[in-house]
This record gives C-alpha cells, structure tokens and sequence, in this order.
C-alpha cells in the first residue's frame, strides 16, 4: 500500500485543476483572448498577458513526451517500480504535465506513447494520472 | 585585461566530509581564512559578501549560514551584500559580486556556498527535517506524483536523449567514471576511491536511466570565491584569475514545462560576451549534481553538437586529465562531494593557476569555463589567467 500522495493546497488559481476530476474533466487554464492554454495555471495569461482566463476542460488525452522508471522508495513504503512520466496534454500546446503512467508494467511505457487521464481521489483532490490506450 | 573587469583574488574550502561535528558557521570560517591567505587580503579589506541560496530557514542544512549572519560574525564592514535563491543558480551569487565590483559597489567580495546536508540529517534534533502539510508553489506539479527528487525531474531529461539522440548507459557513465578517478588524486575529495564500469553497471538504479553513481550525495563543507576589483588588485598577492565573461539563463522555474534546461540559453549567451571560442577552453568544469546536466552542458557551452553528448564522452579519453577537455578535475560532486556550485569555479582557478598537485593538468592551462545548475536555472563563467 503506497503512502499517501503529497497534497497540494488549494488556492484561487490551482483549485480548478485539482477538483476537475470530481467531474471526470481535466481543467487547464486557459486564455479567453489569445485562446491559447497555459500551466501551471495563474491570473493572467503568460502569452498575451490578458486577465481574462478561466479552466476549460481538455479532451484528456496525450503523448509521453519522457518519462523514468523510478526504483528509489523517496518515502516510507513507497512501492517501487513506477513510471513517471512528462506528458504533452492534446489540444494544449505548451503545455506539460508530470504525472504517472498507471495500469500497465512499467517496461510497457515508452516516449510517443498514446495517453488518457485517469483520475485517483484522495480526499478533496483528484490527481490526473494517465494510462495508455489500447 | 583592464581595472573595469572583475577577477577572482582567492578561493578556499573547509574539510570536505559527511556528518560532520564542525559548526558550519566555523566551516564558512576555515573557507574564509584559507581563501584570505590565498588572495593574501586581511578581512578588514573585505567590503562585500555574496551567497546563494541564503539562509534556508526550514531547512538548514541545504543552506545553514546566510550573508547578512557572516558579515554580523565576522565582523565585516559591507557596502553591498546579497544571498538569495533567486538568481541563476549557484555561480549567479558569484556573477553578483563580479558585477558589483565592475560598478565599484565594493573592491573585495566573499562569495559563499556552505552546505551541512549529511550532518543535518544525522542529527534531525537539531535540524529538525521539514515537514509539510501541503505541498505549493512548484512542488505541487511534481511531488503529488511521487516524483519527489530532482534525480525523477533530471532523469526525464536524460531519458529523452537516451530516446531521441541513443544516448547510452556506458556513454553516460563517463562522468561518474571520469569524476571518481579525478577524486581519487584530489585529498579534499568526498569519495576517494575509483569506480569501475563494472561497478557503475551493476550498481542499483535510482531512477531511469540513472544508476546510484549518476547522483551527488549529501556533502558537509564550505567554499569560497573572492571576487576582486580590477583596480584593487595591487592589494592582492595570489595570482588573479579574470572573468572573461558570465551567463545565465531562466525562462520558467519549472522542471517540466521548459523544454531544455536553462543551460541550453545559457552557452550560446557566454559565446556572445566574449571572443574566445569553446575550443579555447582547457578545462571544464560543469555542473554534476546528475550526471546528465554535465552532458547538457557540454552540448550547451558548444564543446559538441545537441545530441552528440553521449557520443563525445564515450571511451572516456577526451574528457580525461590528458584528454582534448580535462572535465571535473576534481572529481566534479559526484566524486568532489556535493558543494553545490561552487566548487566547480574553485577548480578552475586552481588548475589555471597550475596548483592542482596529482590532479593537475598538464600544460599551460589559461581558460577555463565553469557552470552550475542544472533544470531551469543556468550560469557560466569563462575564467582566463593572463
Ligand atoms: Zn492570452
């Protein structure tokens, strides 16, 4: 049984991609005048430097930009091997997500793998881990 | 040469060891006192101070002893002092001072790196180790997932070399193997005894593609580098060593939004400053608190094409004491110990200045370039003895 997963804590401008698995929706900040998405998310957009962004759900899926298999147990516990991974979000170009690959061995994973999010609840938190598509 | 540059007039370095007893305010001392008698400068000369990260309250053994705390200790009368980790990495600290003596904010500057992080964890009494509720700021990206270590973040870059550019395990291991056999002449030297591709090899795996041997590990010590005026040199005895120039980069504090680490802006900048080429340079010392980040820099300072790391380290001989580009003569801090930065400039002044005993290079050496950082935060400097 793993540890629990570090908590992050909430605030204005990262509760929404936190929370957005409640709903099955992975939430990026996103840019209502240059249309583009950018992360982590904050309160103004750092391509146009417009204040009018909101999260917007993307389709969730994705392509393993890099990953590595981790074998050190960083925290009491911890069960080892897993993957983690870098992420490239579709539809959100730029944007990049350190997340874990899950529900496969982990020398299935490789770079240009085809991804889907998955959410893991702890608490109020839904973290989006991602697994590959079949 | 001219009095506008700034040089460095001294370098010293305390005990270099793991769980060490020694306060580290009197590490920062013993660093301090050899580093004066080098630059042959009293500490009443001294008008400035410069360190990096600061004092870490929370977590002191990353960074135990700030600048304002030194000057207060010491005794030193300052005109201009800074610490802080929000700077280019390491050597920015270093680049502070440099351009704080071009503009005559001080004459002679104490640059510092003290790190107590084996002894803070032997005694968690006395520096109690954090404990976080809530992760925030960046951390919140990369902790939730376990990915809790710079080696996780690190490793990600070097695994996409391995993927894109073949980068192999036995090419990569050239810097530990590199690294240890340098340390093994270097008295100083956290670890003392070689590594053999066989060990490296076999050893246990950390996270892909790095072994155990890729990664630096917890280091009690203290350096220093005094940054000197061109105009004051007259007062220092030591052989000065000019910075010739100095770069440093960061687009987004971020291990996994920015496509290359910062070092990759960083090189081509350092080439811009100055007329010097890469293949004036006779020695690099790079950043290796992972393996990999010291490949990066070698892409990134131009000594080889993005991709070609792997493949100009390999076999060893080129990068070796008598090789095309002695590197981390002094074992870097995978062999060095981990002195976070700052040990990487200390060697290249020792070797331009020839004083480098069974670790020196041969031949005349006069430039030499050192970096730290590694991730999203970059600086170089083009060290040259004239
Ligand atoms: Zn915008």
């Amino acid at each position: 049984m793993n540890p629990p997963r570090p908590i992050p804590r909430l605030d204005a401008e990262n509760r929404a991609f936190w929370t957005g698995g409640a709903e099955g929706e992975l939430r990026l900040m996103h840019c209502e005048d240059c249309k583009s998405f950018f992360h982590p998310p904050r309160l103004v957009c750092r391509n146009c430097l417009s204040e009018k962004v909101a999260p917007k759900a993307v389709e969730g899926t994705g392509v393993v930009d890099t990953f590595t298999v981790n074998y050190q147990a960083w925290m009491p516990n911890l069960e080892v091997p897993f993957v983690i991974a870098r992420v490239a979000i579709d539809g959100a170009p730029g944007v990049f997500l350190t997340t874990n690959i899950v529900n496969c061995p982990v020398d299935d994973v490789d770079v240009d793998d085809r991804v889907r999010v998955t959410f893991e609840q702890q608490g109020d938190i839904y973290y989006p881990l991602f697994e590959k598509i079949s | 040469m001219n009095t506008r540059d700034a040089f460095v007039s001294g370098v010293g370095q305390s005990e270099v060891g793991m769980r060490l007893t020694r306060a580290p305010l009197l590490l920062t001392l013993d660093a301090v006192k050899e580093a004066l008698d080098d630059a042959g400068l009293g500490i009443d000369q001294i008008d400035g101070v410069s360190t990096y990260p600061g004092k870490a309250h929370g977590y002191l053994g990353f960074s135990p002893i700030g600048a304002d705390e030194l000057i207060d200790a010491l005794g030193i009368r300052a005109t201009w002092y800074a610490g802080g980790g929000e700077i280019t990495s390491q050597l920015g600290a270093v680049a502070a001072a440099a351009m704080a003596v071009r503009l005559g904010q001080a004459r002679h500057v104490i640059c510092f790196r003290t790190v107590y992080e084996a002894a803070a964890m032997s005694r968690p009494e006395e520096f109690p180790p954090i404990r976080r509720e809530k992760v925030e700021g960046y951390t919140q990206w990369t902790a939730p997932f376990f990915a809790i270590s710079a080696a996780c973040w690190t490793a990600q870059y070097a695994m996409r070399h391995v993927k894109r550019y073949g980068m192999t395990r036995e090419q990569l291991a050239q810097i530990a193997l590199t690294g240890r056999a340098n340390a093994a002449l270097n008295p100083r030297a956290l670890v003392q005894k070689p590594l053999t591709m066989d060990e490296y090899m076999s050893s246990r795996m950390i996270t892909s593609p790095f072994c155990l041997h890729d990664c630096d590990r917890f280091t009690d010590a203290s350096t220093v580098i005094i940054v000197s005026a061109g105009d004051a040199l007259d007062e220092v005895k030591a052989t000065p060593i000019r910075i010739a120039a100095m770069a440093g980069a960061v687009d987004r504090l971020s291990w996994d939004q920015a496509e290359w680490m910062a070092c990759y802006a960083t090189g081509p900048e350092l080439w811009k400053r100055t007329d010097y080429k890469p293949k004036d340079v006779d020695t690099a010392q790079l950043y290796d608190g992972f393996s990999f980040q010291t490949v990066a820099w070698l892409e990134s300072l131009g000594f080889c094409e993005v991709g070609e790391g792997g493949r100009f380290i390999e076999g060893g001989t080129r990068i070796a004491r008598d090789g095309e580009l002695p590197l981390n003569t002094f074992g870097g801090q995978i062999g060095g110990g981990r002195l976070h930065g700052f040990g990487f400039a200390h060697e290249a002044v020792v070797q331009l200045r020839k004083q480098g005993g069974a670790r020196q290079i041969p031949g005349d050496p006069k430039l030499a370039v050192a970096a730290s950082g590694g991730g999203p935060l970059a600086t170089a400097l083009l060290l040259a003895r004239d």
